[in-house]
């Protein structure tokens, strides 16, 4: 299946979704659709790099599958494991009456083996996104696991032979950069950099996730956090944060943000103690 | 290679140019990126610059090498481009007098100030084409200036007048300050991408990228960085040393594996009918230790001293004590500034004004420092700290007092000395770094990736 036509057919369908994709992200979905590569999407937190994989999962109508990376991720929570628990009882019910040979054909069969995300998407013969989330926080081994998977999208189990794909998975890893990754992973990827947007873009974003903002409101909430990123800050406040200072203030029934309105929310968007100080001060606003 | 030929000779020159900046294209890569712009074609440059970044640029940090070559190499018009005029209508009397030059400057102002991206792009070419032409001896020989034409157009000092026409349209001071610098900037950032456009016409991209493109962040030498360079660094610490935590936590976990925890095991092993087939193992207790540091703070390593610092500091988890000392002639303890959670440039500030507190008479003298810091501090040192000295070792010909400072690093476990010279010029002129370098382990620390390189060494 072609997931989009052209890159302004990514950007129409992502769009849909409410998803608003800036050109270098729509051109490079689309390539990712088109080249049958995975796509690599770094930046800083909270500007949207999951959210890519779920619009693209909604606007093509494709199920998502999602593996979690994190620090001691194995093989058997990736790939597949064998249920060594049902393969015992399996083992204990015939009672010794089956000779080795039909125990340990019987054993190694689907019905004993649990599918784990990366197996899962891969055997599925639906339209399917898989979506490998924060990838950078795997051991290098694990990485090594994926390589096969996203070269070659096929995965080699001993016991039962090579399972390749039915149909290619999008694929989507999601990377915060903590660690660099390999060039071999790199090199198998389309790279896309998600920054934080251009303030029309920004504008169009908070407009579209917060009902009930009217424009004068979010510009204001925009050109603010954009003064914030030009600090020297610890965590600059990205996407997901703007939003949820527009729902504060829309919460707070705040028509128009003067100083004291930042200063009272500003635990919004600032979560260090040391940015607070350093934004009151170089926004010169009382202290709240 | 000759890249006046066809699309694929550009393609590859590019590739090639990237590989010489620095930035690591396999071949792989390269076949996927021909592919992907016969996907998206050639009609749209910003599509083909996207495509481009897709395949080939893996990093964040390669991204503006990447875009300079991409504007060398696929350069968005020729010659004078949609700025020239027809013939016929070429206004009479010289383009480069005073006159002309205030009227460009009118124009520039009002351009600036109404924020219009398309005619700034135009007056940009326009002024590179007016007041950038240094005429050669001979055809091929002419070329053109950035630096002459900022020079003659001055937008830094049109900024005053475009923030108070912002001022006028109702923006608040600051912001209108500060938009109005923004717009400044860009201006200077388009003519000196246009002057490379020029320049690459007319002698081939190879050239300009060789000689114009500055290495990436990362790769900037300490002593020679530009103030924006070093701002730049100093937002590039806290992400580095999260990096490198991360890195060090993650090899921590994998040599973790203590003796065996005979109860967990045993637990675990219920679930699989008795049969012990996972084992649980005891962590292991980490090994930290307490870290001293030394700096030398005089003007000419002040700013390496200060990342290193920060640097030590934003990854004070992982030892269990850090005590640090500036010196200049006199030693200081600035320890009390590295609070938990204190914001960076205020530590910055601070430990610049502190500065003065380490000098006497101001004259670099390593022996004194090291013999003052051995009569006031020696209960800093002992057999769990590891020493750290900072800098040059140019002690204006002093007595270097190697006596001291050898029984210094006797008494600590481990010594180390991060020199940000590179290592041919020590020993020339008064840098006793050989001396030195025969007592301790010298390091060269030139850069953001020797520094995080050596840091995560120690640690």
């Amino acid at each position: 299946m072609t997931w989009f036509q052209s890159p302004d057919d990514a950007t129409t369908s992502l769009g849909g979704t409410g998803y608003l994709a800036d050109r270098p992200t729509s051109i490079t979905s689309y390539l990712a659709g088109a080249l049958g590569k995975p796509l690599l999407v770094e930046g800083p937190a909270g500007v949207g790099k999951t959210q890519l994989a779920k619009a693209v999962a909604q606007a093509t109508g494709a199920a998502l599958v999602r593996l979690q990376c994190y620090e001691g991720l194995d093989e058997a929570r990736a790939l597949y494991e064998w249920n060594y628990k049902k393969q015992l009882l399996r083992i204990q019910a015939a009672g010794g009456d089956d000779s080795w040979r039909e125990t340990h054909d019987d054993i190694f069969t689907e019905e004993f083996l649990l599918t784990r995300p990366l197996l899962a998407a891969i055997r599925q013969d639906e339209p399917t996104v898989l979506l490998i989330d924060e990838v950078d926080k795997t051991d290098v081994e694990v990485e090594g696991l994926l390589l096969e998977v996203l070269s070659d999208f096929q995965v080699t189990i001993p016991e039962l032979g090579t399972v390749a794909a039915v149909r290619r998975p999008f694929v989507v890893l999601t990377s915060n950069a903590t660690r660099e990754l390999s060039e071999a992973l790199k090199r198998r990827c389309l790279y896309l950099h998600l920054d934080y947007p251009e303030p029309d873009r920004e504008r169009e974003i908070l407009l579209s996730q917060v009902p009930g903002l009217d424009d004068a409101l979010a510009r204001q909430v925009v050109d603010t956090v954009a003064r914030l990123r030009d600090l020297e800050l610890k965590k600059a406040p990205s996407i997901a944060e703007s939003v949820d200072w527009a729902r504060t203030l829309i919460a707070l029934e705040t028509r128009e943000l003067d100083a004291k309105a930042i200063a009272d929310t500003l635990g919004v968007v600032l979560k260090h103690a040391s940015d607070h100080d350093r934004a009151v001060r170089e926004l010169r606003l009382a202290r709240g | 290679m000759s890249v006046t030929g066809g699309l694929v000779d550009r393609h590859v020159a590019l590739v090639e140019a990237l590989r010489r900046a620095g930035v690591p294209v396999s071949l792989a890569e390269d076949v996927d990126a021909a592919t992907a712009v016969t996907a998206v074609g050639l009609h749209d440059r910003d599509a083909l610059r996207a495509t481009y970044a897709a395949t080939l640029v893996k990093r964040a940090a390669h991204r503006p090498s990447f875009d300079a070559l991409f504007d060398l190499f696929f350069p968005a018009l020729v010659g004078d481009g949609r700025t020239a005029r027809t013939e016929g209508e070429e206004p009479e009397g010289p383009q480069d007098t005073g006159p002309a030059l205030t009227a460009f400057r009118e124009d520039l102002g009002e351009a600036l100030a109404a924020g219009d991206e398309a005619r700034v792009q135009d007056l940009a070419i326009q002024a590179v084409t007016r007041f950038g032409a240094m005429p050669g001896r001979a055809p091929g020989l002419s070329s053109w200036s950035a630096y002459q034409t900022l020079k003659r157009v001055e937008p830094d000092r049109l900024v005053a007048q475009i923030a108070d026409a912002l001022h006028a349209d109702g923006l608040d001071e600051d912001g209108a300050r500060r938009t109005a610098t923004g717009r400044a900037a860009r201006f200077t950032g388009l003519v000196e991408a246009d002057a490379r456009r020029r320049i690459a016409e007319a002698k081939g991209p190879e050239h300009v990228a060789d000689t114009t493109l500055r290495p990436t962040i990362d790769k900037i030498d300490f002593t020679s960085a530009r103030r924006a360079d070093l701002e730049q660094m100093r937002r590039e610490i806290y992400p580095l040393a999260r990096r490198l935590a991360t890195r060090l936590s993650q090899e921590h976990h994998a040599r973790r594996r203590g003796p065996l925890d005979f109860r967990r095991t045993v637990r675990a092993s219920i679930s699989t009918g008795g049969v012990p087939i996972t084992t649980h193992h005891r962590p292991k207790r980490p090994h930290r230790t307490e870290l001293v540091v030394l700096c030398d703070v005089s003007g000419s390593v002040a700013s390496f001293a200060q990342f290193t610092l920060l640097l030590v500091y934003a990854l004070r988890d992982q030892f269990t004590k850090v005590r640090a000392f500036t010196f200049v002639d006199e030693v200081h303890e600035v320890t009390h500034h590295f609070r938990p959670g204190a914001d960076v440039a205020d530590v910055m500030t601070a430990l610049a004004a502190s500065a003065s507190k380490a000098a006497l008479w101001g004259r670099t003298d390593y022996g004194r420092a090291f013999t003052r810091f051995d009569e006031q501090y020696a209960d800093a040192l002992g057999p769990r700290s590891s020493l750290l000295v900072l800098g040059d070792a140019r002690s204006n010909y002093s007595d270097l007092a190697l006596d001291t400072f050898r029984g210094m690093v006797d008494r600590s476990r481990h010594a180390w000395w991060l020199n940000p010279e590179h290592a041919r010029s020590w020993n020339i002129g008064d840098s006793a770094a050989r001396a030195y370098a025969e007592v301790v382990d010298m390091v060269e620390c030139r850069n953001l990736t020797q520094l995080g390189e050596f840091v995560h060494d120690i640690v």
